[in-house]
């Protein structure tokens, strides 16, 4: 059993899920708020199809090592073990019985001709890459970093985001000022940009302490969170603006200056009253912001400053199709794997984020 | 007005400078100098003098902060290479060209693309974002958004993939990429345009829409109503100038930025314009040229920021300035 870091994360936010799914079901409230989220069959499916993902996800999220060998693998390896071993040598099409590129062959007479030679295991539903690998298993594989960079991100980004913005909010004055300037400044150099030279740079780090990682698993692994932590530590600056306001709303309500005749004092009061109350707010933001890291995972591995290329993720499999849908003859299954398994997410995560805001924004009627 | 405007133009000056400071750290203090040099002289049997030689070609020999030798501030990294970018001063390349030459030059491409593909993008947006308001609570409009969320579900990727292959390589109506200038450069454009305006259909059109929904909700459309105005009348002659301060406005901070032209719409067509610049610079490692960018960026993003200030109290008198 080997536990990686992003893997603690992910069980971290396991149990911080559950912990609030508990704490939900106690108050009736929060219960028909819920309730209201997955009132329309449309979102009932969203929410079926979002847990099938984030179950895979868990599953990929358990690692041990292989017997005899170094191989790092996961529950979801050896649950997908047919798919996984029937590695091939090349590309093949979808169901195919013989491999896509053909190979010179000499017979017995010494003549030369070309065959296409048959498949290891036939019948990939989706293909096969360059390297021989079938692409549904790719892209199941896939769906882990996908949801790692949905989840973490925020996970890392809200801590930043609630602490800077209630404080600014409340307390005012100059503590409202410097944080002010600290997320206009961060937020003035375009994000892209700003991502792309973080992890420049942090990369040039890792390229020089290589040495510390025994595995390959665990090195990839190091990029995939410092590629969360850039984005989160990039990415708290707008849900701090919109907490900072609601703050500066909150902060003269009668049951503020309640507490404050009470003699409560002013970090209590923030913790008390203020950050509860902007929970909706912190709720909608996170489901909005799923879908949108998603899509932009696949972009930055285009622009080269993704995820690890040796990881399975949806932007390296597009990433190495391009130059294949300019090959002749074409070879397009192995985007449609990615396509078919990004898109299902994508469209759960809005249609719940759809869900969500109608039942939790008090602006919405 | 003009003293709203100056307080703010001071305002930009720090926030810059904030910026400065935070990619000088990131691309210094994070990565010496000697390690920016191997790891462009590549291969591990890299020499001291080698190394050396390369800081002094390139203007990096020198203190990150101050210089004692010389006792001077202006004789160091900091303000030959971080300072130096609030006068337009890029420096050179890592690659050893100059970069403020390689902007003049690449700036027009990026236009060429980028303003056909905001203005189209925007007239489709708004045509179809009304038409989904006018025909609200029907199966017409309830589709449109169930339209909008599939089509804002695709990744970018697949739209210009996708537009490349059908457009280009089944129909060979236009070339798969490439740029000229000119008017023969058209044929070159309309697929990046086409592709960049589909794409953002989705997200656009859903949120135009709930402006316009907004409107419509407002009294003095009622008392339009109450008038005996038609519904057409109504959408065309009150809703939309209304729902129009909010889109115009949303647009304006992104005007100066259309300089910097797409990273992928530009890297995947070809186009030689700033997009591609900034991409090209990022996978080889071009520091020099990411800092210039970030830097340009920032200050292109303050001014679309001081542009819609402008926009807001010239579309709406009601607003105070203080």
């Amino acid at each position: 059993m080997i536990i990686l870091w992003t893997d603690a994360l992910i069980l971290l936010l396991l149990f911080i899920l559950i912990w609030m799914l508990v704490q939900a079901a106690r108050r009736p409230y929060l219960r028909q708020q819920w309730q209201k989220t997955y009132a329309h069959p449309t979102r009932k499916l969203a929410l079926i199809i979002l847990l099938c993902y984030a179950s895979i996800g868990l599953l990929d999220s358990i690692h041990y090592k292989q017997h005899n060998s170094n191989n790092v693998v996961s529950v979801l390896d050896y649950l997908l073990t047919p798919i996984a071993n029937s590695v091939e040598t090349s590309y093949s099409a979808q169901f195919a019985q013989h491999l896509f590129t053909k190979q010179l062959r000499k017979d017995q007479d010494g003549n030369i001709s070309w065959f296409a030679p048959k498949l290891k295991s036939p019948d990939h539903v989706f293909g096969t890459d360059k390297v021989g690998i079938d692409v549904l298993y790719a892209s199941i594989k896939s769906i882990r970093t996908g949801l790692i960079i949905g989840l973490l991100t925020t996970f890392i980004s809200l801590p930043f985001a609630i602490f800077f913005g209630a404080i600014a909010g409340y307390y005012r004055g100059w503590v409202d000022d410097l944080i002010q300037y600290l997320y206009t400044t961060l937020s003035s150099v375009p994000g892209v940009l700003l991502i792309a030279a973080a992890i420049l740079t942090v990369d040039a780090v890792v390229q020089r302490h290589q040495a510390i990682f025994e595995l390959m698993a665990q090195r990839t692994d190091m990029r995939l969170l410092i590629l969360c932590s850039v984005l989160g530590l990039t990415s708290w600056t707008s849900l701090c603006r919109i907490l900072r306001g609601e703050t500066l709303k909150l902060r003269e309500q009668e049951f503020v200056l309640a507490s404050k005749v009470l003699g409560t004092n002013n970090l209590q009061i923030i913790y008390k009253h203020i950050v509860p109350n902007l929970f909706n707010i912190i709720l909608i933001s996170i489901v909005l912001d799923f879908s949108g890291l998603v899509l932009a995972e696949a972009v930055l591995s285009y622009v080269g400053v993704g995820v690890d290329p040796a990881m399975f993720s949806w932007g390296n499999m597009i990433n190495s199709a391009r130059l294949e849908m300019g090959r002749e003859p074409v070879i397009w299954w192995s985007l449609t794997g990615a396509f078919v398994l990004m898109f299902t997410l994508v469209l759960a995560a809005n249609i719940f984020a759809d869900g969500v805001r109608d039942a939790f924004d008090p602006k919405v009627v | 007005m003009w003293y709203y405007i100056a307080r703010r133009i001071l305002y930009a000056i720090p926030i810059l400078l904030g910026v400065n400071i935070l990619t000088f750290v990131l691309f210094f203090v994070v990565n010496t100098p000697d390690e920016i040099a191997s790891i462009h002289l590549g291969s591990k049997h890299v020499t001291k003098q080698q190394i050396a030689d390369w800081k002094q070609a390139h203007g990096y020999a020198l203190p990150l902060f101050y210089n004692a030798e010389k006792s001077s501030i202006t004789q160091t990294i900091f303000w030959q290479k971080s300072i130096k970018l609030f006068l337009f001063d890029f420096g050179v390349a890592d690659n050893g060209r100059d970069i403020s030459q390689a902007i003049t030059e690449r700036y027009a491409p990026s236009l060429a693309i980028a303003i056909p593909a905001l203005v189209f993008g925007l007239l489709i947006n708004i045509i179809v974002a009304m038409g989904m308001a006018f025909f609200r609570g029907t199966y017409l409009d309830a589709w449109g958004v169930v339209l909008c969320v599939i089509l804002m579900s695709i990744s970018m990727l697949f739209y210009i993939v996708g537009g490349q292959f059908l457009v280009a390589r089944i129909l060979k109506w236009v070339p798969v990429s490439g740029y000229a200038d000119g008017m023969i450069g058209i044929k070159f454009i309309i697929l990046p345009v086409m592709v960049s305006v589909i794409g953002g259909i989705g997200s656009g059109a859903r949120w135009y829409r709930s402006f316009f929904l907004e409107e419509i909700n407002k009294d003095y459309v009622r008392t339009a109503r109450a008038k005996g105005l038609s519904e057409a009348s109504i959408l065309f002659k009150h809703v939309l100038r209304n729902a129009l301060i909010p889109i115009l406005t949303g647009v304006v901070v992104l005007l100066p930025l259309l300089f910097m032209g797409s990273l992928l719409t530009e890297s995947f067509f070809a186009i030689p314009g700033l997009g591609s610049y900034t991409i090209d610079a990022i996978r080889s490692q071009d520091f020099a040229i990411v800092r210039a960018m970030v830097f340009l960026g920032s200050i292109l993003y303050i001014l679309g920021l001081l542009l819609t200030d402008i926009t807001y109290i010239m579309a709406d008198p009601r607003i105070e300035l203080n």
